[in-house]
Parts: structure tokens; C-alpha cells; sequence
């Protein structure tokens, strides 16, 4: 193989990409060792097995997968701004709103989440880290190599360029030949076995290290939301797995699943993928809402309202959600008694979440609302997601479906609920429980600015493409008409304000990492209700010195009455802590190399690296490290420093 | 986390987080419910598209796959009494009944991998037809399964040796043993739906 | 179950002796019985689905109380996702209409009884 057929050559946007990961790569080797930190970065992080910083590198990796991400759409507005522009080529048009859509479902909206559930669920229920640690590790590493293979196409092979859905045929070999879409299915599959690891670990977590009197009705409901989206993780996850080494066999090998040939059926893997890709929907926005119920509860300062119906409809929501997904292809070709059945259960779709969104408003209703910045994220959320689920009742009506399918108007509703769902509360999320993390708070003054921008460029990116759409501009297009020109202007303004409003959140974070002033309360906002709040800041290893008995689920507000901290001296017992290791980043590191001579099809080093991998497994197997203990005066010491004790308390 | 134990339960169940193992593990073979169960939906919705290559009927082998089957639950069963034997306490039949099951699952694997050279040489390959692909993936699933599971037994069969009877190698022991039965569910299913409808269609 | 201690294995000699004479059952039904094709397919599958049962009670010990009730929950769930991926498959991937794809009725016949199927699954959920 030619050097230039390895590398993507002839693009100048891409060549500028190649030299800023060089330049960015080694200014932090430079860093790493001029400020001799080599050892820092290899014992306190890529070792780690403790759920809040393993949470911590979840989340610093979205926010980077969210940067590039956001590059491409900007480059695909750039690219709609004006008619018959000339930025972007089609083929290199098809490969940005490809990685766009990838990047932004698997690589940062569900990292992001699950970072957030990472650090926060085994602190709601009062458990001192996840069931498996190990495996958790494990997990992040598998997430941080997919997102790594997959972003490597863009500079070494090509990048994959038959949309996000990479529907077959046209994702098949003949159609699609080269490296590109093996990136695509390989980035996914490793991700996808860190994420179905990462369900199982924490469904086993909430269910059997709740802390004492905890039942499951008095979990907290973001607690509530995690478990129900590891439900629906452990069963589509499989589903995922499977169509991708299908189509892998299918490209790799010559068997005939998607294929023209050989009696194949393409269809078929829309089956497979919808079957996966609408739980996954629901993966990405059932945690959200119960970021979104956390917030409202404590900035209106009041127990959610009717906190069982909320649980009974995310419950319902995630059964639904494993028997609609033909409503993304009603098109296809089914007769009317298929789409019917689907047009309805879709449709049913919106009996929960309207409760939810009611139940919402209740809780608001004749509170004292508390402004601060995660609050009005969720404030925004509220219409903005909603505007997003009435367009998708409409989307929801097979028959009206044909009209909108694939238009503008799709493109706007899917953003709709994604944006406003998930990414707002992923900043709302962060923002709150930004102080258990860092033991700071970020700037609310600059974190207001962020906001406004971004939800005014939000509404004003993506308000217009609805009528886009009903004028007939379809997706994917990479030159608009003269006809559409004002309102993709709008549009491309609007995107720009987004980017706008996400540099300045950066620039908050770096601000408030200077300037804030380090928290001295365990709760930080002073309106904390569940047993996150109760422990001091910064978080000790162990998370609880004693673990609380908890008996609804505003723990901490019974816990503020009775006088109870999670540092009971009485009760204090040496705690048992796994051991950090290298292992879980050595084996998917292996991993990695194996998917990545997959790619380029070298099989001897594929099988190579899939051995060394089953030698890491082995050598797991037979290790028997048992951990260590946290002993007593250790903890009198430590709780004594976090909680800022000076005398003899 | 680990120190609670609970004398009224088998040793496997003894630490929590043993529990959590064995709990961890169930929810896993759920996951794997959903992945097979894809591959059959893939074979199903397949099925009788073997363009130009041999039809199921012509080459499946009743004989053959019912000497398969045999083998798989006996193993299913022999397995059940190493178990058995371990919560008797008997680290030997432990051993031994597991050495069987191992023996048993390697002859699996020999009929398996004689099925498909048989049927390659007969122009029913992987890249045959879209029917053979699903044939070949769904069987190759299951033996892959099951060559793993052979090897994880030989690695716990050198710890037993090492360590004898206790909370982890037990623990150890029954989630194998989980997995085995389970790989046992799995071709029950594949034998019906893929051999014997196979055949009758 | 669990609880007797007894030494000698009755749970599992019994449950190898079902799992052996079900599978002679469904050869036989399959091979010799002569019944046609749709019986042949419901009578195999609900004996599968017995043995499954045999295996995942008598010898996966499935309601042991060390593992609480997440086990049986979660297979009774797997059980109806892998109904509805199955039927539901099937069903869509028929397209909802009677033409022949040249795959013979058998296969059509397989698509209407698997409808029923995931009709029952809609509202089982």
C-alpha cells in the first residue's frame, strides 16, 4: 500500500486538520513532560478504576468529540449558506454530515450521559463505587479507542461517508469500497461493547449497592432514569452489535446479508439498524429527563411532583421504544397494515412523555424558582423539546410521513428533541453537578452568556429548517437553490451563534478553573435533596465515610433534619477499595490495533491482536488482587480536611 | 464490600460481591438472548434464499446433528453435576465432572467444524447465498461461544487446582457453568428452528 | 429447590432424561410424524421453548435466592425482546403483503403466524 493511499490526500481543509492534530498531539506530549507529568497522567488517570474520575475522562471526552462534531456542522452550514457554494465538495460534503451524526449520538451524547451517571448514581444511592470497577475501566477505554478509530479516518483512509444510518447497498462493498466504512463499523462495534459493559455494570449497581432502606421507590429519579437506560441498553446494544459484524462479514468477508447478490436483502439492515437506533434514541433522552427532573426539584425547591407516574412513564417509554422503529423507514415500501401498527405504537409514544412534561410544569407551579444557569437550561428545555415532540407526532403518521420524509423538516425535528433534550441537559448536568466534580462552581455570569447564545442560536439554526423542509429541501443535499436562500442564511447565522455560545462555556470553565472560589460546602448550591449533596467536596475516594440510612427519596433533606452527616464516627469501619490497573487500557489498546488492521482488511494482524487481547483476559482471569482497605484514622483524616473541621468536633 | 458473608447460602453466593457476579452475569446472558435472537431473526427473514447453492434439505444430516445435540446436553448435564459435586464440597468430582464436560465440548466442536467443511465442499459456503451466510454466522456464533467457553473452563480448572474450593473459584465455577447451560439453551433453539425446520420446509 | 441438600442429583438426572426424550420427541415429530408443515413448526418450537425452561430451572438454578429476583426478570424480559425482534422481523420484513419471493408458502405461512405473535407482544408491553 502507497503512502498516499494510506493518508487522505488533496484536501486542504483536511491537511490543515492533519496539521492541527500534530501541533495539538505534540504541544501535549510537550506539556506531559516538560511538567514531568507522564507519571501523573499514567498512575492518577489511565489506571484509574474510580467511577468519578473515569466519569470525569467520559465527560472530557465528549466535550472534545462535541467541539469536532460542532466542526462539521458548522462546515455543513458554511457549506448552505449561500447557493451553489463552492466549500465543501460533495464527497467531502457526505463524509462531514456522516461523521457529524456518529460522532454526536455515539461519541458525545451517550459518553456525556454516561459520564454523568458514572459519578453521580453511585453517589445518589450511597454506594462507595460501581459493582465491577474494573469493568468500568474497561468500558471507558473501549468507548475512548472506538471514538479514536472512528476519528482517525478523516486524515488515514478516508472517511466514511453513507450517512450515519450507512443504509446498505450503498454501504456495501461494491458501492463503498476502501477503508471508510470499515472505520464507521469498527469505531461503533468497539465503542458499542464498552456500552453494553457500562449497562450491565450499573443496572448491578442500582439494584443490589443501594444504600440501606433505599427501596427502589425511594431512588432518586435521575438513579431511576439510569436504570430503565441500562434496560434498554442490555437489549439493543446486542441488536447493534450483531448488523455491524454482519455488514463487517458482509465487506470483509463476501458473505451476502445487505448485499445485491446472492439474494441478499438491503432492507434488512434498516431493520437491524432501527432496531438498535430507536432504543438508542431513548438511551440518549431518558437520562435527560432525569437530569431535568433533578434540576426542577431543587431550584423549585419542592419534591417533584408525582414522582411515581414519572417513573411509570419512563418505564413505559422504554417499552415503547422497542416496538416502534419502523417509523423510520415507513417509506420502505411495508404495506399499510405494518405502517399502521407502527403509526400507532409511535404515536402512543407521546402519552408518557406528555405526563412527564405536565408533571414538570406541576412541579414549577407556585414554586420559588431559583435562576441559576443549570435552571434555566431546563426552563428552555421544557418548550423548546416539546415544539420537537409534536413534530414528531406529525412525523409519527405514516401516511403524512411519506410527505416529510427525508426533508428539511426531519432534520429540524430530530435536532429539536436532541438538542434541547440531551444537550441542554448535558450542559444543565454539568453545570450542576459541575462542583462535586471539581470542587468549584463555573462562573454563573458567563455561564448565562452561554447560555441565551446558544439557545437563541438554536432556535433561530434550526426554527427556519422546518419550513425548508415544507418547501421541499431534501437532507443531505450539498447545494440549496437560490429559492431557499433566506432561510438557510438564517440558519447558517444561527449555527454560528451556537459555536458562539459554546466557545464562551468553554471559556467559562477555563475561567471559573482561575478564578472561582473553592466550595467549602458539601452542598453547593444549597438546595441539594438527594445523598450526592451530603458528601463533602471534594469527594473522598471511598465517597462515604458511613453510609446514611435513607428513608424517601429526598434523603438529604431528612438527613439535614435529623442532624445526620455521612461521617458518623461511631460507625466508622476500615473500607475496602479495588486497586488501580493497567490492564483495562492495555487490552483495548490491543484492541484498538486489531480493529484497526481490520479495517485495511490485514487479517494476520487482526487475528494477532484479537489474541493478545484473550491473553489479556486470561491474565485478568487469573488475577486474583483482592484490593485494599481505607483504614479508620485514614478517614478521620480525610473527612476531617474535606469537611474543613478545626478543633476537636 | 466484600467482607459480609452469609453462612445459609452456597460459598458462591457467600460475599456480596460473589452476588454481584453471579447477578451481573444473568443480566449479561439476557444481553446475549437479544444478540442471538437477532442472528435467528436474520436467518429467518433469510430463509430460502439460497440463490444458486444447495437448499437446507438437500445437505443437513439428521444423524449428525442429533449426535450433536446428544453430545450438548450431556455435557449440559455433566456440567450440572459438577456443580453439583462442588456444593457437596467435592473439589475431585468437581474437577473430574468438569474435565468431562470439557471432553464432551471439544467432540462438539469436532462434529461442528466436520459439518461445515462437509457442507463447503458441497458449495454451500459463507459467500454462497444469503441464506448460507445466515446459516453460517448463527452456527458460527454458537461454536465461537463455544470455543471460548472451553477455554475459560481450562483456565478454571488450573485455578481449582491452584486454590481449591473457595469464594471466587466457586463463584467462578457456577457463572461457567451459567454459560454453559445457556450455550446449551442456545443450540436447542438452533437445532429446532435451523435443523429440523430446516429439514421439514 | 436449592435448599435440600440432598447428595444424590435427582433435579438433574431428571431434567437430562426430559431434555433427552424432548429431543427424540421433536426429531420424531419433525422427521416421522407425518403432520403438516405448520404443525410441525408449533409443536417443535413449544417443545424448544419446554427444554429451555428445563435448563434455565433445573440446572441454571434460576430462582435461587443468593441472586435475588434480577435473573428471572431479566430472562423474562430477554424472552420477550428476542419474541419481538424475531416476529417482529419477520413481520415487517414481509412487508405486509401475500406476493411470493419465490421462497415457497412455507415461508409466507411463518410470516402470518409470527403477526399474530407480535401483535400479542404490543400489548404485552
Amino acid at each position: 500500500m502507497q503512502l498516499d493511499e494510506f493518508f487522505v490526500t488533496g484536501e486542504p481543509l483536511i491537511y490543515a486538520g492533519m496539521v492541527s492534530i500534530a501541533l495539538v498531539s505534540a504541544t501535549v506530549i510537550f506539556l506531559l513532560t516538560y511538567f514531568k507529568r507522564w507519571k501523573w497522567l499514567w498512575q492518577d488517570w489511565l489506571t484509574t478504576v474510580d467511577h468519578k474520575k473515569i466519569g470525569i475522562m467520559y465527560i472530557l471526552s465528549a466535550l472534545a468529540m462535541l467541539f469536532r462534531g460542532g466542526v462539521d456542522a458548522l462546515m455543513m452550514r458554511t457549506q448552505l449558506a449561500f447557493p451553489d457554494m463552492n466549500f465543501l465538495n460533495s464527497q467531502h460534503y457526505n463524509e462531514v454530515f456522516t461523521t457529524h451524526g456518529t460522532i454526536m449520538i455515539i461519541f458525545m451524547a451517550m459518553p456525556f450521559l454516561i459520564g454523568l451517571m458514572n459519578i453521580i448514581v453511585p453517589l445518589q444511592i450511597g454506594a462507595r463505587d460501581f459493582a465491577f470497577p474494573y469493568l468500568n475501566a474497561v468500558s471507558f477505554w473501549s468507548f475512548f479507542f472506538g471514538a479514536m478509530l472512528f476519528n482517525l479516518s478523516f486524515v488515514i483512509g478516508g472517511a466514511p461517508d453513507a450517512g450515519w444510518t450507512n443504509y446498505a447497498p450503498l454501504a456495501g462493498s461494491e458501492l463503498s469500497p476502501g477503508p471508510g466504512i470499515n472505520f464507521y463499523l469498527l469505531g461503533l462495534q468497539l465503542a458499542g461493547i464498552g456500552t453494553l459493559a457500562t449497562g450491565i455494570n450499573l443496572m448491578v449497581t442500582i439494584l443490589r449497592m443501594r444504600a440501606p432502606g433505599m427501596t427502589l421507590m425511594k431512588m432518586p429519579i435521575f438513579t431511576w432514569s439510569t436504570l430503565i437506560t441500562t434496560f434498554i441498553i442490555i437489549f439493543a446494544f446486542p441488536i447493534l452489535t450483531v448488523a455491524l459484524a454482519l455488514m463487517t462479514i458482509d465487506r470483509i468477508f463476501g458473505s451476502h446479508f445487505f448485499t445485491l447478490t446472492g439474494e441478499g436483502l438491503p432492507m434488512m439492515w434498516a431493520n437491524l439498524f432501527w432496531m438498535w437506533g430507536h432504543p438508542e434514541v431513548y438511551i440518549v433522552i431518558l437520562p435527560a429527563f432525569g437530569i431535568f427532573s433533578e434540576i426542577i426539584a431543587t431550584f423549585a425547591q419542592k419534591q417533584l411532583f408525582g414522582y411515581k407516574t414519572m417513573v411509570g412513564a419512563i418505564v413505559i417509554i422504554a417499552g415503547l421504544s422497542f416496538v416502534v422503529w419502523v417509523h423510520h423507514f415507513f417509506t420502505m415500501g411495508a404495506g399499510a397494515f405494518v405502517n399502521s401498527v407502527f403509526s400507532i405504537t409511535t404515536m402512543m409514544i407521546a402519552i408518557p412523555t406528555g405526563v412527564k412534561i405536565f408533571n414538570w410544569l406541576a412541579t414549577l407551579y407556585k414554586s420559588k424558582i431559583i435562576f441559576t444557569t443549570p435552571m434555566l437550561w431546563t426552563l428552555a428545555f421544557i418548550p423548546s423539546f416539546t415544539i420537537g415532540g409534536v413534530t414528531g407526532v406529525m412525523l409519527g403518521m405514516a401516511a403524512a410521513d411519506y410527505q416529510y420524509h427525508n426533508s428539511y423538516f426531519l432534520v429540524s425535528h430530530f435536532h429539536y428533541v436532541l438538542i434541547p433534550g440531551t444537550v441542554f441537559a448535558c450542559f444543565a448536568g454539568l453545570i450542576f453537578w459541575y462542583p462535586k466534580m471539581f470542587g468549584h462552581k463555573l462562573n454563573e455570569r458567563i455561564g448565562k452568556w452561554a447560555f441565551w447564545l446558544f439557545l437563541i442560536g438554536f432556535h433561530l439554526c434550526f426554527f427556519p429548517q422546518y419550513f425548508l423542509g415544507l418547501d421541499g429541501m431534501a437532507r443531505r443535499i450539498f447545494t440549496v437553490g437560490p429559492e431557499w436562500f433566506t432561510l438557510n442564511f438564517l440558519s447558517t447565522i444561527g449555527a454560528f451563534v451556537m459555536g458562539l455560545g459554546f466557545i464562551i462555556f468553554v471559556h467559562g470553565i477555563i475561567y471559573s478553573f482561575r478564578f472561582s472560589p473553592r466550595d467549602i460546602e458539601g452542598d453547593s448550591w444549597g438546595y441539594g435533596r438527594t445523598l450526592e449533596w451530603a458528601t463533602p467536596t471534594p469527594i473522598p475516594k471511598y465517597n462515604f465515610a458511613t453510609v446514611p440510612e435513607v428513608d424517601s427519596h429526598d434523603a438529604l433533606i431528612d438527613m439535614k433534619e435529623k442532624g445526620e452527616t455521612t461521617f458518623d464516627r461511631s460507625k466508622l469501619k476500615p473500607i475496602h477499595m479495588p486497586s488501580y490497573t493497567g490492564q483495562p487500557f492495555i487490552m483495548m489498546a490491543i484492541l484498538f490495533f486489531a480493529s484497526f488492521a481490520l479495517v485495511f482488511e490485514w487479517i494476520t494482524l487482526a487475528v494477532i491482536g484479537l489474541i493478545g487481547a484473550i491473553v489479556m483476559m486470561f491474565i485478568r482471569s487469573f488475577d486474583y488482587d483482592e484490593g485494599y482497605h481505607v483504614e479508620v484514622d485514614e478517614i478521620i483524616e480525610t473527612e476531617r480536611k474535606a469537611r474543613r473541621m478545626t478543633d476537636d468536633e | 464490600m466484600s467482607e459480609n458473608k452469609t453462612d445459609a447460602l452456597p460459598l458462591e453466593y457467600s460475599t456480596h460481591q460473589g452476588q454481584m457476579n453471579i447477578v451481573g452475569f444473568w443480566i449479561f446472558l439476557a444481553a446475549e438472548i437479544a444478540l442471538f435472537s437477532t442472528l435467528f431473526a436474520t436467518y429467518a427473514v433469510l430463509f430460502g434464499r439460497t440463490a444458486d447453492s444447495p437448499a437446507p434439505a438437500e445437505l443437513f444430516e439428521a444423524g449428525t446433528v442429533l449426535i450433536m445435540t446428544f453430545i450438548l446436553l450431556t455435557s449440559s448435564f455433566t456440567c450440572g453435576l459438577a456443580i453439583h459435586n462442588m456444593r457437596e464440597g467435592s473439589l475431585k468430582g468437581l474437577m473430574v465432572w468438569l474435565a468431562l464436560t470439557l471432553v464432551l465440548g471439544l467432540s462438539f466442536l469436532g462434529f461442528e467444524i466436520y459439518e461445515f467443511v462437509h457442507y463447503v465442499s458441497e458449495g454451500a459456503a459463507l459467500g454462497s447465498s444469503a441464506f448460507w451466510s445466515g446459516f453460517f454466522v448463527l452456527t458460527g456464533t454458537h461454536g465461537v461461544h463455544v470455543t471460548l467457553g472451553i477455554g475459560w473452563m481450562i483456565a478454571i480448572l488450573i485455578q481449582l487446582k491452584q486454590r481449591g474450593l473457595t469464594a471466587v473459584t466457586t463463584r467462578k465455577v457456577f457463572i461457567v457453568g451459567l454459560y454453559w447451560h445457556f450455550l446449551d439453551v442456545i443450540w436447542i433453539f438452533i437445532f429446532t428452528s435451523v435443523y429440523m425446520i430446516g429439514m421439514v420446509v | 429447590m436449592e435448599k435440600k441438600h440432598s447428595k444424590y442429583p435427582i433435579n438433574h438426572i431428571v431434567g437430562f432424561a426430559l431434555s433427552i426424550t424432548l429431543t427424540i420427541i421433536a426429531a420424531w415429530t419433525a422427521l416421522s410424524s407425518g403432520l403438516p408443515t405448520m404443525w410441525i413448526i408449533i409443536t417443535i418450537m413449544a417443545l424448544a421453548v419446554i427444554q429451555a425452561a428445563i435448563q434455565l430451572f433445573m440446572f441454571m438454578h434460576i430462582t435461587e435466592s443468593g441472586a435475588t429476583n434480577a435473573p428471572w426478570n431479566m430472562m423474562f424480559h430477554a424472552f420477550v425482546i428476542a419474541a419481538i425482534i424475531v416476529a417482529g422481523s419477520l413481520f415487517v420484513m414481509s412487508f405486509g403483503f401475500t406476493h411470493d419471493h419465490g421462497g415457497g408458502d412455507h415461508h409466507e405461512g411463518g410470516g402470518s403466524e409470527s403477526h399474530e405473535e407480535s401483535q400479542e407482544d404490543h400489548e404485552g408491553h
